[in-house]
């Protein structure tokens, strides 16, 4: 079985979100990068309990610049086989979709995993992108997957339910919580990584479709209001805020 | 040129979630002067109620190989309406169909697009949260047809009046591999997205079996219930309720919050939340700092005894 992990580089979850160049880059400045929690604690880790269950291999996949190295070679030392860089700055999901896809094409991949989204954009594209790109079934928000031979039984969120769906290789699904639990990388998988392979391949010719014009913050809380009783908080909530 | 809306169906009637891609699509159509065209998949009835919100025509593709919800054929079905519609602007909810659905499509139309708009477009610029709701990002699409998706509770209703003209479409529908093997629908809970609003607690509340309080608040006030991590990972609260940057991202009118220290993680997934309330034992807790209303004390007093006030300002 081979598996093919989509990994994305994200700010880690307590960093300062700030911006630069007139409010139109993230300020990268003392920021710690983390594998995307989705990508690393669901999708991969449920991909490699599938190959330690059935065989195969696990590859990484990150489209991204040298610095996202570091990244990569986390997911390495949780124990992916092998890892490829697609050479490029990342514009849009679209163009990160379609390096991705372009890569695919000619690997034969059985399982395309992804995490749900990225911390950074909340996009909740690329996945579904990809899908759409290499004509596959596409399985979004999966909560679920086992394996038997070549057919997946997934469970997947719906609109006020979950849904169990069976679809043959190849796929691409995308994780949420539910899929498996987050792996904490140890000493001897730390030691592997830094001689398992990673290639950098150049990207292919694409075009984005969207760009970022800037970003602002939110305004702050104007500050909150102390009551004493419930009694007090839930007339204000009706005749204050009209909440209730 | 004409705005394009796709409209979540269930169980043979309009999602909640339906009227939100509907209220953006109307609104956009009106304000660029076009017709708002909506497209419905699967069976489906009371498709007229959408022209309260200024979609004047409904495509409906009453095709029952299309009641299971399935990402692949949808996108085939909008893409369809696209063409037969020479609509430049699609629009969806984002929420689950939305997030299966926006991106094959716009892989498949390789058009721009922006999920989880929290305003109507400015020309071609989308506003939307990012970094889980710690900044917005202003987001131009620069391809000739758009897709967006408007996040839930985002914008205003704006009710028009009037009914939509319902009108049969076919289109082949292809067939994907996928195969639905059983659906489990939690119909008596209101989904977490769709809320007005969310009751919500935290290991405050030390065990699963003290739940009964923020029930019991939610049910009195037409709410659905939500948890930190931590009470996800340990199990007293099933996953599909855990909020946060890495959980559910909600923004209701009302969340209130028990027994949550606030951490930045759970902060960044309900920040957007219009009104937040904080009841916590810790008056250095970090939310009362997030908190629009604050009660500093014990959840297991102040619950209930909302709860009883609540029936009493209803009575
Ligand atoms: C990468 C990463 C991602 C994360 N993602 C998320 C996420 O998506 N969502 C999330 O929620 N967390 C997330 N976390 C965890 C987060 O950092 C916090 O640990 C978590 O939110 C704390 O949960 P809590 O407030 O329920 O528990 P605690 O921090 O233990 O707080 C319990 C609170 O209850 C109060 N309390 C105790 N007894 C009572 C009482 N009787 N009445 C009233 N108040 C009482 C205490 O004063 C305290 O403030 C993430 C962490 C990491 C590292």
């Amino acid at each position: 079985m081979k598996i093919l992990v989509c990994i994305s580089k994200a700010p880690d979850t307590t960093a300062k979100i700030a911006f630069t160049d007139g409010d139109t880059k993230f300020d990268e400045e003392g920021v710690q990068f983390i594998v995307n929690p989705y990508d690393e604690w669901y999708a991969l880790v449920r991909g490699l309990e599938l190959k330690e269950a059935n065989g195969g291999s696990v590859t990484v996949l990150n489209v991204g610049a040298a610095d996202s190295d570091p990244i990569i070679r986390k997911a390495l030392a949780i124990g992916a086989d092998n890892a490829v860089r697609i050479d490029a700055e990342t514009t849009d999901a679209l163009y990160v979709a379609k390096q991705i896809s372009n890569y695919a094409k000619e690997q034969g991949f059985d399982i395309i995993l992804a995490g749900k989204e990225t911390i950074d954009y909340n996009g909740s594209q690329i996945a579904g992108m990809v899908s759409e790109l290499l004509d596959s079934p596409y399985i979004s928000l999966a909560s679920k997957l086992d394996m038997n031979g070549n057919i997946a039984t997934i469970e997947r969120e719906i609109e006020g339910g979950v849904e169990i769906i069976e679809v043959n290789t190849p796929f691409v699904l995308s994780a949420a919580k539910g899929m498996a639990e987050p792996r904490i990388p140890n000493m001897r998988g730390i030691m592997a990584a830094r001689s398992k392979p990673l290639t950098v391949v150049p990207s292919s010719e694409a075009t984005a479709a969207t760009s970022i014009k800037g970003f602002t913050l939110p305004p702050e809380k104007s500050g909150c209001k102390y009551v004493d009783t419930a009694e007090e908080l839930v007339a204000l909530l009706h005749n204050e805020a009209k909440a209730i | 040129m004409s705005v394009l809306i796709y409209t979540d169906s269930s169980n043979g009637a309009l999602t909640k979630n339906a009227f939100e891609a509907a209220n953006y699509g109307g609104q956009l159509a009106k304000a660029a002067g076009t017709d708002a065209i909506a497209i419905v998949a699967g069976s489906a009835s009371g498709l007229e109620e959408l022209g309260n919100y200024g979609i004047s025509k409904v495509l409906h593709v009453a095709d029952t190989e299309l009641d299971n919800f399935d990402p692949q054929k949808i996108a085939h079905v909008v893409a369809a309406a696209v063409t037969e519609t020479g609509a430049d602007t699609i629009v969806f909810t984002h929420d689950y169909s939305g997030k299966s659905v926006a991106p094959r499509l716009s892989a498949k139309l390789d058009a721009g697009l922006v999920t989880g708009a929290i305003a109507l477009p400015n020309g071609n610029v989308v506003k939307k949260a990012v970094f889980s709701g710690k900044a917005f990002a202003e987001i131009e699409i620069t391809t000739a047809t758009k897709i967006i998706s408007v996040l839930p509770n985002s914008l205003d209703k704006v009710e028009t009046g009037g009914s939509a003209e319902v009108v049969a479409f076919s289109t082949e529908i292809p067939s994907t591999g996928i195969t639905v093997k059983e659906i489990k629908k939690e119909s008596t809970e209101l989904s977490l997205t769709e809320a007005d609003i969310v009751v919500s607690a935290g290991r405050g509340l030390k065990g699963p079996e003290n739940w009964g309080i923020v029930e019991d608040l939610a049910k009195e006030l037409g709410a659905a219930t939500a948890c930190s991590r931590p009470v996800s990972d340990i199990g007293w609260r099933p996953h599909h309720e855990h909020v946060g940057q890495t959980g559910i991202a909600i923004r209701p009118n009302l969340y209130i919050a028990a027994g949550i220290s606030g951490a930045i993680q759970h902060l960044a997934g309900v920040n957007g939340s219009k009104v937040i309330v904080v009841i916590n034992t810790d008056s250095e807790a970090p939310f009362f700092k997030a908190a629009d209303y604050g009660i500093v004390g014990d959840a297991f007093e102040v619950l209930p005894k909302m709860l009883e006030a609540i029936k009493q300002l209803k009575a």
